[in-house]
């Protein structure tokens, strides 16, 4: 049995964030979930997905975060309690199903967890998400810790389904990939078939039908307001008149802060778990009497504009500092140190930060990036395009593990923004310049953002190459499937689309598949397909061997070694493709055999044939 | 209890987010709030990987430069990465096995020179202990159980108020029964090395 179907209320149990926010949805009584992965929101779908085959739980991967926003909806019009889970930029793919979501409202829950990631551990953005509480008008809710976020997940679905509005629960990574006892409450029961009841002039939204349901979740924002002030997630802790709020993890540190500048009694903290509406009212309580307040919140000043406004609106002149040169940033993540030492200064207290050791006499560390895995036949074909195209080429590329073909000495990427924007953005650089380009897509971000670029491109005549990336899975995030990918081998029924087959449907009249580990014939499709005028398909299709590794049925393949008696150190292997099995000593290339996974691509440009196979008796010694 | 804060610095596959969930699991079982987060960017594909450890009472999941009071280094040229963590007050327990990045791998940048850069930071922390965790773990039948010596030699410096076998248990009960044995063995060379090693 999954550990997180463990019906032992009161019983606590070491977890991840993300699988305390699973928990409190089961808790609550979630019937239907979808999402597309996304760090660091990842492991929650994972969690569904791993209960969805042990019970009858509905969960699915959905080729993108609109889709399983909508899925989601769908079933949420049935009165099922539903979730969608998505990381920060996936609220924006998601987003215009989710602002006219609010006007329809929803029967049943829905649930959405928006993982914002400030300091970008892996995101390209650290945009805050929840200005989207003001943009669509939902509520949101932040815990401050693992624990809370188990909770405020129950309490979301509840605030759901009273508000029959969808609500969003903003996380942070620090949140979502943090660990802690959870105190476990009683499991819900799932309601998992649904009713639908047809209101055309409800829940179609045309204009007639909107002018109608604007007001309506104008006075749902209003109730929402009231539970917010009410709401024990805004609560108020101390009397003192100096006044600090604060949120999700912020929270944490400030309250550390207080603990060992041993302030406690100076100060009131006001922790808003309930961010959108803004408790304004509970706000004046806390202002009332306040000297001077400090905000505390990563990213942008959400809760200090409102803050002003509720000031301004009640009639108080107090000093109210946030985001400034000496206080706190808009940037990354805060750290204790940095919250104490603001607090700090704010309040002109004593305090003596701890001193680091002296670091500048210590040696200069080489950085770890991360690399593109040994074997991976994303390296294998932008060596081959590199081979074709050099630097000549323009090449907008996509995101997923191949973003790391940005890196020396592939070199291969040029512009980067979002999910699909590596085609969307190739006619653009294409018709500007009259160069070629080539812009790079992975298989699971070709059925999330791909397709309708590509037939924009088509039908509007451009001249470009596009490169799927096709590995089989969705790599970045920990193999999770994609619309693309058979799952007998886990009994799963679902029907794979062949991307080849996609792409000529959309029009594309030039389509090449290889298997990126027979090098030459990779280069000459390229060529060949380099020759063609219009938009042009290569799809280089061979496995992740991460995710080849845990199915059934593999066995490692031969793997390879350098014959230092060939070997005149051309060194094109490691100039050309770099792969982290290679080591160099004593001034010669070496292949660790541990690492080697047996691709051959080293072996294919080789120029001296120096890579031969390490037979089975070698490799036992 | 005052707020012991642990950080864990490793390579991507050396294990550390295991030992950060056994050393979690051991202090709950002692009765000791905790907290702890990770940061593992892309960890699979080579990068570095961090845990931080908080126990006592607070509510903080973070550790700021200057605040760590135990560093727990998988790997020599991790440990002087984050140095910065620690005070004059901090313990470091660093092993001396070394995974060198790629780029040095492939004579592209150079491994610092470790043995002085750790000689160095000894003289500037509380204490500097230093084991070679991957023999140990060869010794105890498998190189992918350094990160039970590290965390043995933790358990062992007598830092924690948890018993070694609340530690001992947690192996048993939270890692794959195929390793317990392996794990058990490597958790203890850990704890007896740390009492015979070379302090700095």
């Amino acid at each position: 049995m999954h550990i997180l179907l463990r019906d032992k209320p009161g019983e606590q149990m070491l977890l991840l964030g993300n699988e305390a926010i699973a928990r409190g949805a089961l808790e609550a009584g979630v019937a239907f979930a979808a999402a597309y992965p996304g760090t660091p929101s990842s492991e929650i779908a994972l969690q569904f997905f791993q209960i969805s085959r042990e019970t009858d739980l509905y969960f699915e991967y959905s080729a993108n975060e609109k889709v399983s926003l909508e899925m989601a909806a769908g079933a949420a019009m049935c009165g099922l309690k539903t979730m969608a889970t998505m990381k920060h930029v996936g609220v924006n793919v998601a987003a215009d199903a989710l602002m006219t979501l609010a006007y329809t409202g929803i029967k049943g829950a829905l649930v959405v967890v928006a993982a914002d990631d400030p300091f970008m551990f892996s995101s390209q953005n650290e945009q805050d998400t929840r200005w989207y509480g003001k943009l669509s008008g939902l509520p949101i809710l932040e815990p401050s810790t693992v624990d809370e976020a188990r909770e405020m997940t129950v309490k979301a679905f509840e605030l759901s389904e009273m508000l029959e509005l969808p609500v969003i629960l903003r996380t942070t990574t620090r949140i979502n990939h943090a660990s802690g006892m959870v105190t476990l409450g009683p499991l819900g029961k799932r309601t998992i078939q649904g009713h639908f009841e047809k209101k055309p002039m409800d829940y179609v939204c045309i204009p007639a039908v909107s002018r109608r349901l604007h007001p309506r979740l104008l006075d749902k924002i209003a109730r929402a307001a009231a539970f917010s002030d009410q709401s024990s997630l805004n609560r108020i802790e101390g009397s003192g008149k100096w006044g600090i709020v604060c949120n999700g993890v912020s929270y944490g540190y400030v309250s550390d802060a207080l603990n060992e500048l041993d302030m406690t009694d100076r100060f009131r903290v006001l922790r808003v778990g309930f961010s959108h509406p803004f408790p304004e009212n509970r706000v004046r309580q806390f202002l009332d009497g306040c000297e001077t307040v400090l905000v505390a919140e990563e990213g942008e000043p959400y809760m200090e504009e409102a803050i002003r406004n509720c000031a301004q609106r009640f009639g108080m002149m107090l000093p109210i500092h946030g985001k400034g040169e000496t206080l706190f940033s808009k940037l990354y993540e805060f750290d204790p140190l940095m919250v104490k030492t603001v607090i700090a200064s704010c309040f002109d207290l004593p305090f003596s930060p701890p001193v680091p050791i002296p670091v500048d006499t210590l040696p200069q560390v080489p950085d770890r990036p991360p690399n593109l895995c040994p074997g991976c036949p994303h390296r294998a074909t932008y060596a081959a395009v590199r081979e074709v195209f050099g630097d000549e080429a323009i090449y907008p590329t996509d995101i997923g593990c191949y973003t790391l073909g940005l890196l020396p000495p592939l070199h291969m990427g040029d512009f980067l923004i979002a999910m699909g924007a590596g085609i969307g953005s190739a006619g653009g650089f294409s018709r500007a310049t009259g160069r070629k380009v080539v812009a790079f897509i992975g298989d699971s971000t070709f059925f999330h953002s791909g397709l309708s670029p590509l037939a924009s491109a088509v039908y509007n005549n451009h001249d470009f190459m596009v490169v799927v990336l096709d590995n089989g899975t969705t790599g970045m995030t920990g193999h999770q499937p994609h619309p693309g990918v058979d799952l007998t081998h886990l009994n799963m029924d679902r029907t794979p689309i062949s991307i080849e087959s996609a792409v000529k449907g959309l029009g594309v009249k030039k389509v090449i598949t290889v298997n990126p580990f027979k090098f030459r014939k990779t280069v000459e499709a390229v060529r060949e397909l380099s020759r063609f005028q219009g938009v042009s398909v290569l799809i280089a299709k061979a496995g992740c061997p991460l995710y080849e590794k845990t199915l059934p049925g593999f066995r490692k393949k031969q793997v390879f070694q350098v014959n230092p008696a060939k070997c005149r150190s051309h060194k094109d292997c490691v100039g050309k493709i770099a792969c982290p099995a290679f080591f160099v000593s004593e001034g010669m290339v070496k292949i660790d055999t541990e690492r080697c996974t047996g691709c051959t691509v080293c072996v294919q440009i080789c120029p001296e044939n120096a890579i031969l196979p390490v037979s089975r008796k070698e490799v036992r010694q | 209890m005052k707020t012991t804060r642990i950080m864990i610095v490793a390579v991507g596959g050396q294990g550390n987010i295991l030992a950060a969930r056994v050393l979690g699991e051991a202090a709950a079982a002692s009765g000791i709030p905790f907290r702890m987060s990770e940061f593992h960017g892309m960890a699979q594909r080579g990068g570095v990987v961090e845990s931080m450890v908080l126990l006592g009472e607070g509510k903080g999941y973070c550790i700021a430069d200057g605040e760590t009071d135990v560093l727990l280094g998988f790997e020599p040229s991790e440990t002087i990465r984050a140095a910065k963590k620690c005070s004059s007050r901090s313990v470091v327990i660093t092993s001396t096995s070394q995974l060198p990045p790629f780029t040095v791998a492939m004579g592209q940048d150079r491994y610092p020179d470790v043995k002085q850069a750790i000689e160095s930071m000894a003289g500037h922390v509380s204490k500097l202990i230093t084991l070679d965790a991957t023999s140990l773990a060869l010794q105890a039948g498998s190189a992918q159980a350094g990160n039970m010596v590290m965390l043995g030699a933790l358990a062992g410096s007598g830092i924690l108020p948890i018993e070694l076998k609340t530690f001992r248990n947690m192996i048993r009960t939270k890692t794959k029964p195929q390793f317990t044995e392996v794990n058990l063995i490597a958790f203890d060379l850990g704890t007896f090395a740390v009492n015979f090693s070379r302090t700095e």
